[in-house]
């Protein structure tokens, strides 16, 4: 097992390296930087002044060593808007889309799993090809337009929630769910396959002969062994809501690190938006790091090969 | 489970192999009908795109600011000759929508051929020949996962400028990493087998074992993935347009028309909602006949 951790850090440190080179030249050549920071209508002198006071008509290599020298600091360097420094904003910003991918995570769980369970007791019955259908059918819904037809069911016509903004846990309701019944499908159908594989093995048998309460069997025995994979596709989820909030985020007007991407692509903010790539991907790398660790922690055949 | 074959245990064997045959049967049957239902639809919305010159009833450009956002047939003072009403602009909705089916369906299908060249070049020549090889290109496939999809394509076609061909090219450039790991695993399991260590003995080239060999034998995974994958990709397409990064006005993009009925979404909501039961009845068509073939080709990779 540490053999595995140990090679996996590495595979990690080598991917959030790659994904920072990406992160950097990606929106570097999206735009010219001493364009945007002189203005539109600079002549070509003050955009050469300007190239040479922050560094930009040295080679892209050392430009990017110092972006990331400094990034690692946590100096992400200053927005072409807002007073506020670049990490100071996206520090701002990240507490609302964590406590709204995180909980559209906690949703889809709640959903996922119980549903899952049911469907793996009774397999083929009316409850599971209901809960299936209704997945298959939910993977179809574009997310944002779920996003909008919630806010004039439960906002305009029910005048239940709050329609949109970030101010009180009310407002993070209907985005929540947008988030979460997207990743609830995936969740549900591996608790249902992974409480089925559980279900037919020897050590379930012997709890219910030696005469265990099923609902005691059921959840000691068989969820416990069936959830941890899903624990693990739990934290690769969490990833991809963090990268949904972006749409979520511009639908109902929260003051994320998503709406803030999306504006700042909107007016080719080059600092924001490269500090936001790399963040999200760190995160999506430092996710899907734990749910291999806890996969291979789970099935040892993982670590050998 | 248990309970189930200690039900078969109280059959008669002939029995117990008739009723676990209905279950089968009843899978297969399932699955010919999602293909069915899929295809149908699928079928007909493709029709609709093809010929969607004939089939609209007025130019879908044409602006008309003396009828504009007259409501749709269920509702009262509705224009016969706007079935589906108007937008903000006095555009035919039912021909934008018919219109709109061309869109989504274009780059469906382009990007899902533009990402299963690259994806299935990777997985297959990593499978094929493992070792290094295979570490470099599991690095790749790793790294191409660790960005998230949406903020890197927003980034990408806000430096290439939004437009039909930028969303089509940038998906297809991000959306191969499904194929790439299926494509591997397919390829490393048909590698091992008899005739291919026999092509490869009888002195076959590597690019003829690959194209006569391997490949027959890992094309279905291919179908499959690529029908999930052109879903995949109209709901991407739907979410940049609606983010205003994707096709432009004033295209109608099912996306966009509803990005663009979002401000009138207080008093005329049937305006998003057209498009998106639109978007929504196509990704369902395109997953059920994804669903339906797996489950007959290959049933063991349901769950």
């Amino acid at each position: 097992m540490l053999n595995f951790t140990v090679r996996r850090i590495f595979l990690v440190i080598l991917v959030a390296f790659t994904v920072s080179v990406i992160a950097f030249f990606l929106v570097r050549m999206s735009g010219d930087l001493a364009t945007a920071l002189a203005g539109e209508d600079a002549n070509a002198q003050e955009i050469a002044d300007i190239k040479k006071i922050y560094g930009l008509d040295r080679p892209l290599i050392i430009q990017y060593a110092d972006w990331l020298i400094d990034a690692l600091r946590g100096d992400f360097g200053a927005s072409l808007y807002f007073p506020e420094t670049v990490g100071e904003l996206v520090a701002m910003r990240l507490p609302t889309t964590l406590q709204l991918a995180f909980s559209g995570l906690i949703i889809s769980l709640l959903i996922g799993i119980p549903f899952g369970v049911i469907s793996a007791l009774k397999p083929d019955s009316w409850i599971d090809r209901i809960s299936m259908s209704i997945a298959v059918a939910g993977q179809a819904i574009p997310t944002f337009w779920m996003g909008l037809m919630l806010m004039v069911l439960f906002g305009l016509i029910l005048r239940l929630t709050p329609i949109s903004g970030d101010e009180s846990w009310q407002h993070f309701i209907l985005p929540a769910f947008t988030l979460g019944y997207y990743s609830t499908p995936p969740i549900m159908r591996l608790t249902r396959s992974g409480m089925l594989e559980v279900l037919a093995g020897d050590y379930i048998r012997t709890a219910y002969a030696k005469g265990l309460k099923p609902l005691r069997v059921l959840f000691k025995h068989a969820l416990r062994n069936a959830v941890i994979p899903v624990v693990a596709l739990a934290s690769v989820q969490f990833g991809h809501m963090l990268s949904g909030a972006i749409v979520i985020e511009s639908v109902f007007a929260m003051q994320g690190i998503g709406y803030l991407a999306w504006e700042s692509i909107l007016r080719n903010d080059i600092a924001v938006i490269q500090a936001i790539l790399l963040i999200v991907c760190l995160f999506y790398v430092g996710l899907t790091f734990i749910s291999d660790l806890v996969n291979a922690w789970l099935d040892p055949r993982i670590r050998v090969s | 489970m248990s309970n189930i074959s200690a039900d078969h245990q109280k059959l008669d064997p002939d029995e117990a192999l008739r009723s676990n045959m209905t279950r089968h049967l009843f899978r297969r049957i399932s699955a010919h009908n999602s293909i069915l239902i899929g295809g149908t639809v699928l079928g007909a919305i493709v029709f609709m795109a093809l010929f969607a010159s004939l089939l609209a009833p007025h130019d879908p450009f044409s602006q008309d600011l003396s009828k504009r956002l007259l409501p749709p047939f269920w509702m009262e003072e509705h224009n016969p000759k706007h079935i589906l009403g108007t937008d903000n602009l006095g555009r035919d909705y039912l021909s934008r929508l018919i219109y709109g089916a061309q869109i989504s369906l274009m780059i469906g299908v382009c990007t899902a051929i533009i990402s299963g060249i690259i994806g299935s070049a990777l997985g297959i020549t990593a499978g094929y020949f493992g070792g290094r090889v295979d570490a470099v290109i599991t690095f790749i496939i790793t790294t191409r996962l660790s960005m998230p999809i949406v903020l890197v394509a927003l980034a990408v076609v806000a430096l290439v400028g939004g437009s039909l061909h930028a969303v089509i090219l940038v998906l297809g450039f991000l959306l191969w990493d499904r194929y790439a790991v299926v494509m591997r695993s397919a390829t490393q399991q048909a590698r091992n087998m008899d005739y291919v260590s026999a092509a490869r003995a009888i002195g076959c080239p590597t690019w003829r074992i690959v194209l006569s060999e391997i490949f027959p034998n890992v094309v279905n995974n291919l179908i499959v993935i690529a029908t999930f994958e052109v879903a995949h990709a109209i709901l991407l397409e739907a979410s940049l347009s609606f983010l205003g990064l994707g096709v432009q006005p004033p295209d109608p993009s099912w996306g966009l028309m509803i990005a663009e009925g979002k401000e009138f979404l207080l008093f005329d909501p049937w305006i998003i909602t057209i498009p998106g039961i639109a978007l929504s009845i196509l990704v369902l068509a395109v997953n059920m006949l994804g669903d339906g073939i797996r489950d007959v080709s290959a049933p063991e990779n349901r769950n």
